[in-house]
């Protein structure tokens, strides 16, 4: 299996649902607690496994604004596993997840800056990092309903930009709607094959105008009544 | 499992329990697990009717909510010869808290029970605290409308008869074209987005009509950045397109809307521009087969649309539609004029009109389905012109919002996309007819409740709440000449109007849940002075203040008694239709909230405390005729309290044994069931109910049964107000009824209180130099923050906690102004100092920023080097609640002339970099002392429910496939 996401960038509204919804299930998680220093106080920080960016293209006013969910892509030739010295990052075998081991890492960052997305956070309180799991903590346990075990990020997506799935199998919705919407990996170029796919934006919708070939009304009394019926 | 899987989490020791979300607004329902006394997950129901499952960001950070360190724990009392605002509390018991309360208020209530104004924010219990009021007698109550979006429910209620949000909606499954007005991030939060994912997968159009293009607007298929406070315009100007081009759906407006009606047409005369009626007090149209004037609301007419016409009496009558007609063909709404004053090129205003002519006309879609109309006439399908809109505070916040939200429900009648399929869909209780038959309550003797509710639907001079010289009787000077239909109260004015005595001083302030001293009043470091004011006598000239809240806001410090709420997770609580109903447009919905968490601290909820407090000052709808307590508690009142016969607060399980829905005798175990059914009830409409409500016999008569109308008639939309035109004629000294005496007021009636809508420019920019002051300033809502409520929140705070000044890059650079630089930005009020960032995505003309980010210093639980009190701002400080004074005007309020809803974007500004060295926001106060047995703002949180169960990596692994491409 080839677990990963897909994320939907013509949809997306910057709303950050799927990043709190991430560390609201991950504090408790496989990984947490995910600590939070001056929660209350200057420079609140945090570890969070999926952050959302801002952009804008363009000059006004034919400028847009991009809203860019970040997290870990499970790459299939992960930096941030080659890299690690103690073993602790590694990526599963039977469904491609990159997890790190809690107990064997120790908190060097080498993942950290060998990973171009970002993705990996160093947890100061406990001096170990921290990333996206895709919930394996979720997504496996049969005592949760069905259609529960899913990241926590998916299913509570208000604007449906987020699918989970295998991309392995051709038939799941997360190939389907990669290859229909032409999905594309993030930097690709960077040679470690991202798993996850991001969606760009529908071609925008163009409307026709009404053509109207009758001459165009300039005074009331250029209209006459039509028999309508109260 | 899989078997290579630990077990992570033990379910054995978790539970889920339903309530309903309350994190803002919108009211979604969630699924929370609980794991011993703690929340594990807080998840949307995927059950529930509004959120489908899904929940925000808010949502999802209920726990950060919960765990809040602001969270007020006990009733507290200013201490003895302490100041007001230095926050010097004292713990009391609630006994003595609610015995010093009863007492002082039974004696305003049996003397002068308008000396108490109780106003509530953001709350959605507005009928409990509305019906207490009634049941006090005091006018002086209003919910947070004024202040927040009263334009839309008024634009709406007086146009169409359901409004957009609570009232309305987009019909998502079907629009081909959907366009969004103005900021809306706030309302609604999960519907819009679902709605909005959906239209995308169909590939309709989505357009976005705003100065600032963040949130929703970041995938829209078209951004319209336009001059802020010129929505009408850009509307009408759309309307004046469609009508040159004959482009608008004749037959609905024929049959469903009063264009037919005929107006007197006497200018300078009594009756000038009201309808012609008959002896039977009907209007008349004029019908074109028989040749004659007829009732012009009876079946199988044929009315004109067009048409000018003598009456027997001699009266020269036109139909309304030609004076509609004739004002917007006019060249003003041309949209090379248009142009001129939004900033919107005429291309792009003629080409979205003419877009929508043909989504609407060519691309009509039909629903095949048997109904019935109001006459009894049978049709076999819905046609529908799948055009929709949705607007809110960015419509409703300037003082022209009441006839920008009416222009753009007009756009939408031309092209008969109201409540038709792919149009805007009412939401039961809604439509009503318009105008809604409740009027504003008159003062009563002392000691008797209130004949009406405090909040009414004025439609004539008549009903007006003042006194025989025509001077203001409530406190905030609603429904006085200054704000005639302002149906949602000015919360705004009451603190200013209060101290200053005007129109009179009073004894009591109840504040629910709002934040008067910062955030949700203009003019914010004027106001905490007025509040500290004190006689010559050295008497506070508000004498006492009660807050009651669940959090240590920016207010609490002001207070002097204290009474402490729960949070949303702790308490019982219904979310009713006879309130702010979360009704889906073919489905009448209700909810209900349950205790999901002990609170562990003395605190009451405001529900319990009402009820309480209400039995023991004996109102009479709280005592039985034995003069016993009729409710023991909130629950009891809930399930047994009938507003009219088998009608109550909760609409599921009724009846004795909970089988009935709508209306039916209160069942004992109401509660019960709906804990039972996840806390929400859903009663769906068949399908021949679902569109043309206005005009469909089966719906209008199960809206009667239920309760959500008076009558079955069909409701007839206003395009043209008579209600309003009584103003005018007021204003003209051609009403036979109460004028205004004041010249001022005359004015502003004639000006403003037009039939139709036309444009005028906003208040405030009306009477300020464009040149001095030459930048609109604004606020946009994050989504991830709700007003103030969760900027105390330590998971959003980590996204948000400081709001920056956002300007336009080209015009910052133009002026020497750099990217994050400090700037002081300067009103006719004031001047604050801010942080800037430039963007691409902003008009030129406009700045803008997120809204209560800023805050006091040891608010919120907050430690004093927070960046949201030390970086962050509030705009508010340059916005004044009264109007530049004009030459012999009194001071007046900084509000829409019609409706009083408070005019926050109108502020007109001027911009310039801050001096080598100044550095920091500004103004700032000084940190808020922190409260008796507060809870310590930790400085490291690691928040969990249960022992991690970890993952191990096997040494066998780590040899094997030393990396991942032993993987593959």
């Amino acid at each position: 299996m080839k677990l990963g996401l897909v994320i939907d960038l013509d949809t997306c509204v910057g709303c950050n649902a799927c990043a709190v919804a991430c560390k609201q299930w991950n504090t408790s998680g496989t990984t947490g607690p995910l600590s939070d220093l001056e929660p209350y106080g200057k420079d609140p920080t945090g570890v969070w496994f999926n952050r959302i960016r801002n952009y804008e293209v363009g000059e006004y006013p034919d400028n847009k604004t991009v809203h860019f969910p970040m997290s870990c892509m499970h790459c299939e030739d992960a930096a941030c596993v080659t890299v690690c010295p103690t073993g602790a990052s590694y990526k599963r075998e039977e469904d491609g997840i990159v997890l790190v081991d809690q107990d064997k890492c120790m908190g060097c960052n080498y993942c950290a800056w060998a990973c171009p997305y970002g993705a990996r956070e160093l947890d100061r309180e406990q001096g170990v990092m921290k990333k996206c799991t895709l919930c394996v903590d979720r997504i496996y346990d049969e005592n949760l309903p069905e259609d529960e075990r899913q990241p926590a990020c998916v299913l509570t997506c208000p604007s449906h930009a987020r699918y989970f799935g295998d991309f392995d199998d051709p038939n799941s919705e997360v190939s389907v709607i990669s290859r229909e919407r032409n999905g594309e990996s993030l930097m690709p170029e960077m040679g470690y094959q991202p798993v996850n796919k991001y969606l760009p934006p529908r071609a925008k919708t163009k409307v026709q105008t009404y053509v109207n070939d009758t001459n165009p009304i300039s005074k009331v009394k250029d209209w006459v009544n039509r028999l309508v019926t109260r | 499992m899989s078997a290579t899987l630990p077990q992570f989490e033990n379910h054995d020791q978790q539970e889920h329990k339903y309530t309903t979300c309350y994190m803002c607004a919108c009211r979604c329902g969630i699924k929370v697990t609980l794991e011993g006394e703690e929340i594990r997950f807080i998840q949307g129901n995927k059950n529930h009717p509004i959120n489908k499952g899904v929940l925000c960001a808010k949502g999802n950070a209920g726990i950060m909510k919960q765990n809040s360190p602001a969270k007020l724990t006990q009733p507290m009392m200013r201490k003895k010869g302490a100041e007001r605002g230095q926050s010097d509390f004292e713990p009391v018991s609630w006994d003595v808290a609610l015995d010093y309360l009863t007492e002082r208020l039974a004696k305003i209530r049996k003397t002068d029970p308008k000396k108490l104004a109780f106003f509530t924010g953001r709350d959605q219990m507005q009928a409990l605290t509305g019906f207490w009021a009634t049941q006090f007698g005091t006018i002086n109550w209003a919910a947070h409308g004024g202040f927040c979006s009263v334009n839309m429910a008024a634009g709406g209620l007086y146009t169409i008869g359901h409004a957009f949000w609570e009232f309305g909606d987009p019909d998502w499954e079907h629009t081909k074209y959907f366009m969004l007005w103005g900021v809306a991030e706030d309302h609604s939060s999960n519907p819009i987005k679902i709605g909005l994912e959906k239209i995308k997968r169909r590939g309709a159009k989505f357009v976005s009509i705003n100065p600032v293009r963040t949130g929703y607007q970041a995938i829209a298929d078209e951004w319209v950045p336009i001059k802020p406070g010129t929505d009408a315009m850009l509307a009408l100007s759309m309307v004046h397109v469609l009508l040159k081009n004959d482009l608008f759906d004749w037959e609905f407006i024929v049959r469903y809307t009063n264009s037919p009606y005929l107006v007197l047409n006497t200018p300078g005369e009594a009756g000038d521009g009201m309808f012609y009626r008959d002896a039977d007090d009907k209007p008349q149209a004029w019908d074109m087969e028989k040749e004659c004037f007829v009732d012009a609301n009876l079946a199988d007419t044929k009315p004109a649309l067009f048409g000018e016409y003598t009456t027997p009496e001699g009266k020269a009558v036109k139909t309304a539609f030609t004076a509609i007609a004739e004002t917007y063909l006019s060249d003003d709404y041309a949209p090379e004029n248009a142009a001129k004053i939004t900033g919107v090129d005429a291309e792009t205003i003629e080409r979205m009109a003419l877009e929508m002519a043909h989504v609407a006309f060519e691309e009509t879609i039909e629903i095949n389905c048997e109904w019935t109309d109001w006459a009894g006439r049978k049709h076999d399908k819905f046609i529908g012109r799948p055009v929709s809109m949705h607007a809110m505070r960015g419509i409703a916040a300037h003082s022209n919002g009441f006839q920008s939200c009416r222009a753009i429900h007009i756009l939408q009648v031309l092209l008969g996309s109201v409540d038709v399929p792919g149009g805007h869909l009412a939401k039961p209780p809604f439509p009503r007819h318009v105008v809604p038959p409740i009027k504003p309550a008159k003062p009563q003797a002392a000691g008797e409740p209130l004949k009406s509710p405090p909040l009414g639907f004025p439609t004539s001079p008549e009903d007006l709440v003042i006194d025989d010289d025509g001077n203001p009787l409530r406190i905030d000077k609603a429904y006085s000449w200054e704000a005639p239909i302002a149906n949602h109260g000015l919360m705004h004015m009451v603190i200013t109007n209060a101290v200053n005595g005007d129109p009179y001083p009073i004894d009591t302030l109840i504040l629910f849940m709002a934040n008067m001293s910062w955030n949700s009043t203009m003019n914010t470091s004027n106001v905490r002075d007025m509040l500290c004011a004190k006689d010559a006598n050295g008497d506070y000239k508000l004498p006492f203040l009660v807050v009651a809240d669940a959090f240590h806001s920016e207010m609490t410090a002001f207070a002097d008694l204290v009474l402490p709420d729960t949070t949303y997770l702790e308490r019982y609580d219904t979310i009713s239709i006879l309130d702010r109903p979360i009704s889906e447009p073919h489905a009448v919905c209700d909810a209900i909230r349950a205790p999901i968490v002990d609170t562990g601290r003395d605190v009451r909820s405001w529900q319990e405390v009402l009820v309480d407090l209400a039995t023991r000052l004996d109102f009479p709808a709280f005592k039985n005729e034995d003069g016993s307590a009729k409710y023991k508690d909130y629950k009891d009142f809930i399930i047994n309290y009938e507003k009219a016969p088998g009608m109550g607060f909760l609409a599921g399980w009724r009846g004795k044994d909970g089988d009935k829905s709508l209306r039916g005798e209160p069942n004992p175990k109401q509660w019960e069931a709906y804990v039972e059914n996840e806390c929400f009830f859903e009663y769906h409409l068949p399908p021949e109910h679902r569109y043309y409500r206005f005009a469909n016999k089966g719906y209008l008569e199960f809206a009667k049964e239920a309760g959500f109308i008076g009558k079955d008639d069909p409701i007839v939309m206003e395009l043209y107000s008579e209600s309003l035109q009584k103003f005018r004629l007021a204003g003209q000294g051609l009403y036979d009824g109460p004028q205004p005496s004041n010249e001022f007021d005359k004015q502003r009636l004639r000006e403003y209180f037009t039939p139709f809508p036309e444009y005028y420019k906003p208040l405030e920019q009306e009477q300020t130099s464009s040149e001095e002051y030459p930048f609109f300033a604004i606020t946009q809502r994050p989504m991830m923050m709700y007003h103030s409520w969760d900027s105390q929140n330590a998971w959003l705070r980590q996204i948000l906690a400081q709001n920056f000044m956002y300007m336009n890059r080209a015009k910052a650079e133009s002026m020497g102004i750099a990217d994050m630089s400090w700037i002081w930005l300067e009103s006719k009020t004031g001047k604050i100092r801010v942080q800037v960032k430039l963007m691409e995505g902003v008009e030129e003309n406009t700045l803008w920023t997120w809204n209560a980010i800023g805050k006091q210093k040891g608010a919120w639980g907050l430690k004093t080097d927070a960046n949201e009190a030390n970086d962050g701002f509030l705009l508010n400080h340059l916005i004044n609640e009264h109007l530049p004074e004009k030459d012999g005007s009194r001071p007046i309020t900084n509000s829409d002339p019609v409706t009083g809803q408070a005019a926050w974007y109108d502020l007109q500004v001027k911009v310039y970099p801050a001096q080598e060295g100044e550095v920091g926001t500004w103004p700032t106060f000084d940190a808020i002392k922190s409260l008796p047995n507060a809870k310590q703002s930790v400085d490291k949180l690691q928040y969990h429910t249960h022992e991690p169960v970890g993952l191990h990596r096997s040494l066998k692994d780590i040899i094997m496939r030393g990396d991942t491409k032993g993987s593959k």
